[in-house]
């Protein structure tokens, strides 16, 4: 007992030598029996032989479906290549150079920076107050929760497609509603310009539960003294939300942040299932990145250009993810 | 006091009114067939004059959607499982074993996840294209075999809830990487299972860009796929269309409120995305 706890702290991985596969809660054998070293190193040639046997198919399969295609995505956006023909040719950065010129591109880059900032921003605003307000009512907050947290886990497509009758210029539920106070019919979903508004407020809709489980979450670990505190110094409600809540949710804050940018970028379920028509006709469709990404790439066949339009994507997905990761940074400091 | 309750009644009225989607979502489906569009106008949706099954079963003759679901559901559960058994191997080996390219492979791991997914489509594509994998299950399923997230939350709960101890405790007595791998970390690992499970489902059953570029064949659509389809080709019966949404959703709502809790507690802990 007594050799046992005037052991030294375990050395997790940090053992050179014979001892480095194994994760070991005491350090290994270095010397000893002849016997016990060689089997200590055929345990090691084992456990060594299992990690790559058990890693090879995951890691076959990562690097097929992901690493393979990010680095040919890469390659790709370097080449002028239209499927069909089988001339490749090398163009260096030409297929970013037209993109720059390219009116298409410009308005699905002008739409998706739109949505992302609005639903990011609005969804963001509503689930804060909304959290604040339910953090300490339990059975209340349990029901919201669930009821919030629905369109969260139920499939975008039958979800757009509810949307997409609500939506509806003669038979919708909005126009119909907005007929009772004399406001004429509203072409939600065909004029470009409100369809965009139209789509943000259904994935602000689909989306507020997540963010909201996770400020409740915050809240509910700011310690109520704290609180309690603000209040008898006599902080009104609106400045203990201000002085507490806020800075100690910040972490959250900016996680919420950092997520739903990512999420927003790819916007295109929504998109193609709402906008576009019968005829599946692309002019009616609202222009976002993934729809240009995706109408470049398989329906003009212009792989290289497709590519070079993705890079853009993850370039700006990789941007925000990096500027929000600083802002995690310099609020920690 | 008498405000207090007043309050709580109204808060339970919007949520009512959150909650209508769904409900107007499934009434309407009830509603008999019509050849204009008076089945979609609001006031009768709510208040089918003449309620009708025909449109659930109708759903199914009209556009083959029980295949779609089939095909939705066998999709769904060969991901899940896929993601389950990745995520064990990777994890577990991540967690508690030292070897060269550990910090290399998992950091790669991690970071490509970033990476929007539509963002590198288009060489997968091309990729699945040579060997022949186009317009077929194989093809579908295979971007949704694998999550980083999963072997990271099960990394993540190795290294924390599993003692080496146990491991070591095992190999003394003669077991196994393989035997310890499936039957120490494995059961020791039921509640990191199932959040990983139930997430791998939603996500598979909700795959939608992927599937509409590979599957041509109507008999290999999943219900998304279908839906949108059905949607553009029959955009005139509403009835039916809403049907097939509903049907669509059903299995996620009961998922959903079989393990509500469990799914809100993970979301909550993880920050895990359906």
């Amino acid at each position: 007992m007594r050799e046992l706890s005037s052991s030294p702290p375990p050395l997790r991985g940090r053992v050179r030598g014979v001892g480095t596969v194994l994760e070991q809660s005491v350090p290994a054998v270095r010397s000893g029996p002849l016997f016990a070293r060689w089997s200590r190193i055929r345990r090691n040639r084992q456990a060594l032989l299992f990690c790559y046997i058990a890693l090879a198919p995951v890691l076959a399969l990562f690097f097929y479906v992901r690493v393979i295609p990010i680095i040919e995505s890469v390659a790709l956006s370097f080449y002028r290549w239209d499927l069909i023909r089988p001339l490749k040719p090398f163009i260096g950065l030409r297929n970013y150079t037209d993109l720059l010129g390219d009116e298409n591109f410009r308005l699905a880059l002008e739409n998706t920076l739109i949505y992302s900032v609005a639903t990011v921003v609005v969804s963001t605003l509503l689930a804060l107050p909304l959290a604040v307000f339910l953090a300490r009512r339990g059975w209340v907050a349990a029901v919201y929760q669930t009821i919030y947290f629905l369109p969260v886990i139920t499939p975008l497509v039958p979800m757009a497609i509810a949307w997409r009758w609500i939506y509806d210029y003669t038979y919708g539920l909005l126009n119909y509603a907005l007929s009772f106070f004399g406001i004429p019919a509203v072409p939600w979903l065909t004029s470009p310009d409100i369809a965009l508004w139209a789509i943000i407020i259904m994935s602000v809709w689909k989306g507020l539960g997540y963010n909201l489980i996770l400020f409740l979450v915050g809240i509910r670990n700011i310690p109520e003294s704290y609180l309690e505190a603000a209040s008898l110094d006599g902080a009104s409600p609106w400045q203990r939300f201000r002085h507490v809540t806020l800075p100690l949710l910040k972490p959250i804050l900016l996680y919420v942040l950092v997520t739903a940018t990512i999420n927003s970028f790819n916007v295109f379920t929504q998109v193609y299932v709402m906008t576009l028509g019968s005829q599946a006709s692309p002019g009616q469709a609202l222009r976002v990145l993934v729809f240009d990404i995706w109408q470049n790439g398989f329906q003009f066949h212009k792989m290289g250009y497709g590519s070079a339009e993705a890079m853009m994507l993850t370039f700006l997905v990789l941007g925000f993810t990096l500027i929000q990761f600083r802002l995690v940074r310099s609020q920690e400091e | 006091m008498r405000r207090k309750r007043k309050s709580v009644g109204a808060r339970l009225l919007t949520a009512g009114g959150f909650a209508l989607f769904a409900f107007g979502l499934g009434l309407s489906a009830f509603q008999p067939r019509t050849a204009d569009f008076d089945a979609m106008f609001w006031p009768q949706v709510l208040l089918p004059q003449a309620p009708t099954l025909a449109n659930y079963s109708g759903v199914f003759e009209t556009a083959p959607f029980g295949r779609f679901f089939a095909n939705s559901v066998g999709m769904s559960l060969v991901a899940t499982l896929s993601v389950m058994v990745t995520s064990l191997l990777a994890g577990a080996v991540f967690a508690k074993y030292r070897f060269p390219g550990r910090t290399a492979l998992f950091g790669l791991i991690i970071a490509t996840a970033i990476v929007p997914f539509e963002s590198y489509m288009i060489p997968l594509y091309l990729q699945l294209n040579a060997i022949g994998w186009i317009n077929t299950y194989q093809g579908i399923v295979l971007p949704t075999l694998f999550m980083s997230f999963g072997i990271f939350l099960m990394r993540q709960h190795v290294a924390s809830a599993i003692p080496t101890d146990y491991l070591e405790a095992a190999r003394i007595d003669g077991a196994s990487e393989w035997w310890i791998l499936i039957r120490v970390i494995a059961p020791l690992s039921v509640s990191a299972f199932s959040a990983i499970g139930i997430f791998a489902f939603i996500q598979a059953w909700a795959a939608f860009i992927w599937p509409l570029l590979i599957a041509n064949d109507q008999l290999l659509f999943n219900m998304e796929v279908g839906l949108t389809a059905f949607q553009f080709k029959f955009s005139t019966d509403f009835g039916k269309l809403m049907a097939g949404s509903v049907i669509s959703t059903l299995p996620m709502l009961i998922v959903f409120l079989i393990l509500r809790r469990r799914i809100i507690e993970s979301v909550a802990l993880t920050g895990i995305k359906g």
